[in-house]
């Protein structure tokens, strides 16, 4: 898979200051993650996760070994290539799903658009197509605050996707969902990705979402404790 | 309170701040304005030739500083261009009392002031009598207790020393806005002045209409002076501007406290803007936004507050400003005592230099003060703001 590689992690370590010693969050993370695929980190609460989708997403540094994304050194970025990457190339998907209060539907997910330079007439029809892709293309003119947690979430979805982006990262997308919330994002996120070949990889400990996994690397205190490809079993 | 209602009260706040300043500078322009039309029409023309031992400020000059203009001069004076005074200290005795005045004299027939010197033939002969006839203004008429018709005798010296005395009937009281024309002042015809006090064809000084004002500047005075000194309207106006600038100081203390609490106001809201929106900006850089664009865009949100203000403050200050303006703002008697001329009333003056330069300070101060809480974004870490932690 590594002509293939998306991201593609070797050494990856991540220390942070905690007290007057130091925290080490992850230990020696050498994966790779390939196009298309539909994976996930699993581990207890602490075990690193965030903070490895952070670094995959350009929003921290390894404090050592490499991480390079869409053949990009993370390390090696400015700020301004790292905030390129994330624009042109990353979609995030938050727990607390992060939409702007004061924007409606429709503008919260034309907002990616709008740092790319798009022609109004491009934005629409990409914004009403990631709309109809999440099933809330009659939603445009609503307001966050009017909306139930799953349609947050899809909203979220739909901004994370409305770029095209290669790679797409959900840090626990179902933590704030019930049952059958959880199914429909997690389905959602899965037919985008067969349709169109988005990389998807999640940070959850959720089995409703594992279930929908091709690949499960599990964390435990910071460091790859073991792989499973659930398809294959 | 809502972020509404404290944007709301900042843009209040501030919107005040920016009509005063205006009104306040508006106010001292208008008197400078307002001033020096009035110095202008009632006491100093465009220009003045004095004589050369002549100083304003010094009354002791004033029993040497005669002398006999230059024959180019003359032409102008019969032609309108120039208007001449002769001064001599003297003293009044109006119901017994003492009053030290300058006795003032100056053609009748002279147009060039406002001075409405046309009053000294006001009263037929036989009313006048041998009385020197004279106007003066309603300062001196109030303080001296005199009125038109009233008589009292007046006291000088000639050129040679010796005191003489005559009776003065008072032929005409104006209305000035020009107290240096009015307190202590006597004005009576020049050619008698001159006969009294033996001074014949003698002049203090001379006042020039715009034409011949300038003529001079240009040629510095040697054409027609000689060994007179010109003095030109910026240096006749200097008095009026010092008093103004000494005003302007005070008022732009007192506007910019104004201004201060108002931006103090914008300060403290973006303070707060930016420590409850850590999620919001956390999520704009993982949107992509550089952090330099996000501080932009709180900025720019700071600054609304300013945009907000000056829209606020044309739509209730307009009609406010435009009122006053209309009806002026009455001056207490007292503030002629300061030997300046002050109307009745001031009447602001608006210019657009003004209105503009204070746009541009309220907006250029404001875009600061939100900037600068917003700084703290460019040293944010993300991934702490997207967790709601502020670094």
């Amino acid at each position: 898979m590594k002509n293939n590689a998306i991201v593609t992690l070797e050494g990856v370590t991540k220390r942070f200051p905690a007290g007057k010693g130091l925290f080490t969050a992850l230990r020696d993370i050498s994966l790779t993650f390939g196009k298309g695929e539909f994976s996930g980190i699993v581990g207890p609460s602490g075990s690193g996760k965030t903070t490895l989708l952070n670094i995959i997403g350009s929003l921290d540094t390894p404090t050592e070994g490499t991480a390079t994304v869409l053949e990009k050194r993370i390390s090696d970025l400015s700020q301004k290539q790292a905030a390129l990457l994330r624009n042109e190339g990353i979609g995030f998907i938050f727990q607390t799903y992060n939409l702007l209060p004061v924007y409606s539907v429709y503008e919260n997910v034309e907002f990616a658009l709008l740092l790319q330079k798009i022609n109004t007439t491009e934005r629409k029809k990409r914004v009403m197509e990631a709309l109809e892709w999440v099933g809330l293309a009659d939603r445009v003119h609503a307001r966050p605050s009017t909306l139930s947690g799953g349609e947050c979430q899809r909203v979220a979805i739909a901004r994370a996707m409305v770029k095209k982006p290669a790679l797409v990262l959900a840090d626990e997308p179902s933590a704030n969902l019930d049952s059958d919330n959880s199914h429909h994002i997690v389905k959602t996120m899965k037919t985008l990705n067969r349709e169109l070949g988005t990389t998807f990889l999640f940070s959850t400990h959720d089995e409703k979402v594992m279930q929908y996994l091709d690949r499960i690397i599990y964390l435990k205190d910071g460091a790859v404790d073991r792989e499973e490809y659930p398809k294959d079993s | 309170m809502g972020n509404g209602k404290r944007t709301w009260l900042n843009v209040s706040v501030l919107s005040i701040a920016f009509v005063v300043i205006i009104f306040f500078n508006g106010m001292l322009d208008g008197w400078n304005k307002q001033a020096k039309t009035d110095t202008i029409a009632w006491e100093t023309a465009y220009g003045r030739l004095s004589h050369p031992l002549y100083d304003p400020y010094d009354p002791y000059t004033l029993s040497e500083s005669h002398g006999v203009l230059p024959g180019a001069l003359q032409e102008e004076i019969s032609a309108g261009h120039a208007s001449p005074v002769l001064l001599t200290q003297a003293s009044a005795y109006p119901g017994g009392r003492l009053i030290n005045i300058v006795l003032k004299g100056i053609d009748p027939a002279q147009t060039l002031l406002e001075i409405p010197s046309g009053l000294m033939d006001s009263l037929p002969p036989d009313v006048r009598g041998d009385a020197i006839p004279a106007i003066i203004g309603a300062r001196m008429a109030r303080s001296a207790g005199l009125d038109t018709g009233d008589r009292m005798i007046v006291r000088w010296r000639d050129v040679n020393g010796v005191f003489d005395a005559r009776d003065v009937i008072i032929t005409g009281i104006f209305h000035t806005n020009v107290p240096t024309v009015d307190v202590n002042q006597v004005w009576i015809p020049l050619e008698t002045l001159q006969e009294i006090t033996g001074m014949q064809g003698e002049y203090t000084y001379v006042l020039l209409d715009r034409e011949l004002a300038e003529k001079t500047g240009q040629s510095h005075g040697a054409t027609y002076a000689g060994a007179w000194h010109y003095t030109d309207l910026d240096t006749l106006m200097k008095d009026i501007e010092a008093v103004v600038d000494a005003k302007k100081g005070g008022m732009m203390v007192i506007s910019a406290l104004l201004l201060c609490i108002a931006l103090l106001a914008i300060f403290d809201t973006q303070v707060l803007s930016v420590f409850r929106r850590q999620k919001e900006i956390g999520t704009y850089i993982a949107l992509g936004m550089t952090r330099g664009r996000v501080v932009t865009v709180f900025t720019i949100e700071g600054t609304i507050h300013a945009l907000l203000a000056i829209l606020l403050g044309s739509l209730w200050g307009i009609p406010l400003l435009g009122w006053i303006q209309k009806t002026g703002i009455p001056m207490p008697d007292m503030t002629d005592q300061a030997g300046l001329a002050v109307g009745d009333k001031i009447i602001p003056a608006y210019s657009m230099a003004l209105i503009m330069a204070t746009v541009v300070l309220v907006f250029i101060t404001s875009l600061i003060v939100s900037y600068l809480p917003a700084r703290k974004i460019s040293k944010m870490q993300p991934t702490e703001a997207l967790k709601g932690k502020l670094v």
